[in-house]
């Protein structure tokens, strides 16, 4: 074996004993943004440098990572930070979230529950939830600290007011056992529910604003509401036109250039894995005329 | 001062060896005193009139028992009843002032300070209702008021920085007699009034007398003074300005 | 009524070698407007801002009467204490409207907040809350959705004041209130503010330069000049009667009306 070219997982043991500190000081006090000296990655902001330093940091030789974003394995950037680790630290890969041990998300929170001993690992652009309202930083801290969070119900009234219903629909503003206000990161609040009690480690990271937060197995996490405008989620009309699932964020995806469209898994791996399963949706001809069909196009 | 017949009762004020002067500091400092050695005494249901000439300080005694004006050294010592203790207006205390004005003098003054915005009517219930009568009831006693002073209807809901000299008078004079405080100052109430509206507060000057309002006031009509005043105090004999 | 709500004692707030304040003592007792005046400079707003908490102090004590008793020092309380009764007990009209209102946000928000920050989730009702106090300092009930961007300075300056009045506050500070509008426009929230100020009971610490404002508005006053208080008193004894030479040449400089 000849040496390798980058440390394991890219990143020096140093800066990952930091990264570590900074997790399990996360984990320590759920909800609560740790500061963490985030380093230069070997690609832009936005492309989720938190989430890849929280899963180099993690990351040892025997996992099994997956990396999605919105919900697919197959974009540009879960295929290349698959890669990335692929190659510095030679891990195995997968896209089934059960053969996953490690699971970085951009988006997203796979259908299939996650269990014990699984790690997510979710790419954060904003991590303050009260910047809408509040962009001092001194000023929000504190707010933190004192957990003065009416603002972040300011949001929400707004919405209401504007829209007849709370019409934040992702970043949905949660609050973690009962004390830290948090930003989930830009998931649909279709996906909050899965947050609440999950035997995973959820961890967050954002890159640019420098912050690291954690949710240990099991946390109480709530979506934050109004008692006569209680928290819902998404609900879609049909079922998966591939898969035919119900009860799973859709994805509408636009067919041809005459107003046809149809609403599909957002997560692939769930809906390839009901399709092998022998589940059909209504948008899925028969595998034989489909086939036939496409060759007269 | 003779004090025969009210022996066994306090006066309601009582004001003892009072001296005011004004210091004039943007004119080099120069002193001018205005009265010295005040004394003198009002007991409930009479009315003592402040006569002498003008500019003999009449205005400024009234001040002075109003806490408008601070006094120089002496007592202006106000009752609520005759039998009431003794509270010491002059020592100047604001909280002393502002609660002695609510629970003891009324003031009716020469001009109506008129505020924006505020009608009339509820001009005159204000100090009904700063006491805590129910708004209702205030202002219906405060139209009751206006409409003997002759004011027009018209006008309860109006602000009165419009109205005549003489519409606003009978505002102010309407705000002074909604109380009954037991003692009322009156400061020429009747200067800008027509004789049917000035035999009215006649009237009511009669009538808070009957009640044992003790009132202290500046008439220069001489025939509402020789309508109501059962004393008259010459100030000239306190003016600090009799040599000039 | 026995004690007062806010008792202000040797307070001093010095900037260097520069003196801000100093030697400053008055209570403020419940439901009484006391008015701080001055010109540019006398160190009005720095004695406002030290007793709203707002400003540190170098030395003194300012005590508030807390509404389970006690009575102490600001400086003693928690951060937190601090600013719940910042935020709950008291009130801060600033001069200018964007100081004290979110400017992006609706004014039924800006109305509401205060209720959210003490934990009311109930839209509805913060909703007919923000509405009945929009009505209170005479905005219409349609413009509940509206943003302050798109108010004129004396409607900015009433919502302000629904704002702060919300949570029944018990002591308000004013640095001006009226000091940036049209005259016209000052009479209306003059008067508005009276009437809410005797309604409801509140006590005001109001700094002003305008002394028929102050005369208007205020029952004691207090004469600030190069830091420090140079005559206090009944507002219409101080105006009718100014003892000090200061005072004096401030009186003597109101335009006959």
């Amino acid at each position: 074996m000849t040496l390798p070219e980058y440390n394991f997982a890219y990143l020096d043991e140093q800066t990952k004993r930091m990264i570590r500190r900074a997790i399990l000081k996360g984990i320590a006090i759920p909800g609560y943004q740790v500061p963490f000296a985030s380093r230069e990655m070997p690609m832009p902001y936005g492309w989720g440098t938190g989430g890849v330093q929280v899963t180099a940091a993690i990351l040892g030789p025997d996992d099994v990572l997956k990396v999605i974003d919105q919900g697919a394995d197959d974009t540009t950037n879960a295929v290349s930070i698959r890669a990335f680790f692929a190659k510095t630290a030679n891990v195995a890969t997968t896209t089934k979230t059960a053969d996953a041990t490690v699971i970085q998300t951009r988006h997203r929170i796979p259908e299939a529950p996650l269990s014990a001993g699984q790690v997510i690992v979710y790419q954060v652009p904003i991590p303050e939830p009260l910047r809408f309202l509040e962009p001092r930083e001194t000023e929000t801290r504190v707010m933190h600290g004192l957990e003065e969070y009416g603002l972040i119900h300011v949001k929400l009234y707004e919405d209401i007011a504007q829209h007849g219903h709370i019409a934040t629909t992702y970043a949905y503003p949660v609050k973690v056992e009962d004390r830290y206000v948090m930003d989930p990161s830009p998931i649909p609040k279709f996906d909050n529910p899965k947050m609440n009690g999950s035997p995973a480690l959820q961890l967050f990271g954002a890159g640019r604003e420098k912050r690291i937060y954690a949710l240990p197995p099991f946390t109480n996490v709530v979506s934050l509401d109004f008692e006569d405008h209680p928290f819902e989620v998404q609900k879609f009309k049909q079922p998966c036109a591939l898969c035919n699932a119900t009860g799973v964020y859709l994805d509408e995806v636009v067919t041809d250039d005459r107003g046809g469209r149809m609403y599909v898994c957002s997560d692939t791996d769930h809906c390839e894995t009901r399709r092998e399963e022998g589940h059909h949706g209504a948008g899925l001809p028969i595998s034989g005329a489909q086939t036939a069909k496409e060759d007269a196009a | 001062m003779s004090v025969s017949s009210n022996e066994k009762r306090n006066a309601l004020l009582s004001v003892r060896q009072v001296a005011k002067s004004f210091t004039m500091h943007l004119r080099d400092g120069v002193v001018l005193p205005v009265v010295n050695d005040v004394n003198f005494e009002l007991f409930a249901g009479e009315c003592v009139v402040l006569g002498g000439p003008s500019g003999v300080g009449k205005s400024s005694i009234l001040r002075m028992v109003y806490g408008n004006y601070a006094i120089d050294s002496g007592e202006i010592l106000i009752r609520q009843n005759p039998f009431g203790e003794p509270r010491d207006l002059g020592a100047g205390d604001p909280r002393l002032v502002l609660d002695l004005r609510r629970d003891c003098i009324g003031y009716v003054s020469q001009f109506l300070r008129a505020v924006p915005r505020v009608s009339a009517l509820d001009i005159v219930a204000e100090p009904l209702v700063s006491r805590g009568v129910d708004r209702t009831v205030a202002a219906e006693k405060a139209a009751g008021l206006l409409r003997r002073l002759h004011l027009p209807e018209a006008l309860f809901d109006l602000p009165p920085a419009t109205f005549s000299g003489g519409e606003k008078q009978r505002v102010n004079i309407a705000r002074g007699f909604i109380t009954d405080h037991p003692i009322l100052l009156l400061d020429e109430p009747t200067a800008s009034l027509d004789a049917g509206n000035r035999d009215v507060v006649i009237s009511m000057i009669r009538e808070k007398l009957d009640a044992g309002t003790a009132i202290l006031g500046i008439f220069h009509d001489q025939p509402v003074r020789d309508a109501v005043a059962t004393r008259t105090i010459d100030v000239s004999a306190f003016s600090a300005r009799r040599a000039a | 009524m026995s004690s007062p709500i806010l008792s202000v004692s040797n307070l001093e707030r010095r900037y260097g070698d520069f003196i801000g304040c100093t030697d400053i003592s008055f209570d403020v007792w419940p439901g009484e407007v006391v008015a701080i005046v001055g010109e540019s400079g006398s160190g009005k707003t720095t004695l406002l801002n030290c007793i709203s908490g707002r400003l540190e102090r170098s030395s003194g004590s300012i005590r508030y009467n807390m509404r389970d008793g006690r009575f102490p020092d600001l400086a003693d309380l928690s951060e937190a204490e601090r600013r719940f009764l910042m935020r709950t007990d008291w009130g801060f009209v600033h001069q200018n409207p964007a100081d004290g209102l979110r400017m992006r946000v609706s004014a039924g928000a800006n109305v509401g907040e205060r209720l959210m920050a003490i934990g009311d989730r109930h839209y509805g009702e913060i909703r007919d809350t923000a509405t009945e106090w929009l009505g209170r300092v005479e905005i219409a009930g349609d413009r509940i959705d509206d943003k302050p961007v798109a108010f004129s300075g004396g409607m900015r300056q009433r919502l302000q004041i629904a704002r702060n009045l919300v949570t029944r506050p018990r002591l308000i500070f004013m640095d001006e209130p009226t000091g940036g509008l049209d005259v016209s426009v000052q009479a209306r929230v003059l008067d508005l503010l009276r009437g809410l100020v005797s309604d409801l009971g509140l006590a005001v610490v109001i700094v002003t330069h305008d002394l028929a404002v102050a005369r208007l508005l205020s029952q004691r006053m207090i004469v600030m000049k190069s830091g420090r208080i140079v005559e206090t008193g009944l507002t219409d004894r101080v105006l009718d009667d100014p003892h000090h030479p200061y005072t004096q040449l401030l009186v003597a400089s109101i335009l006959e009306s």
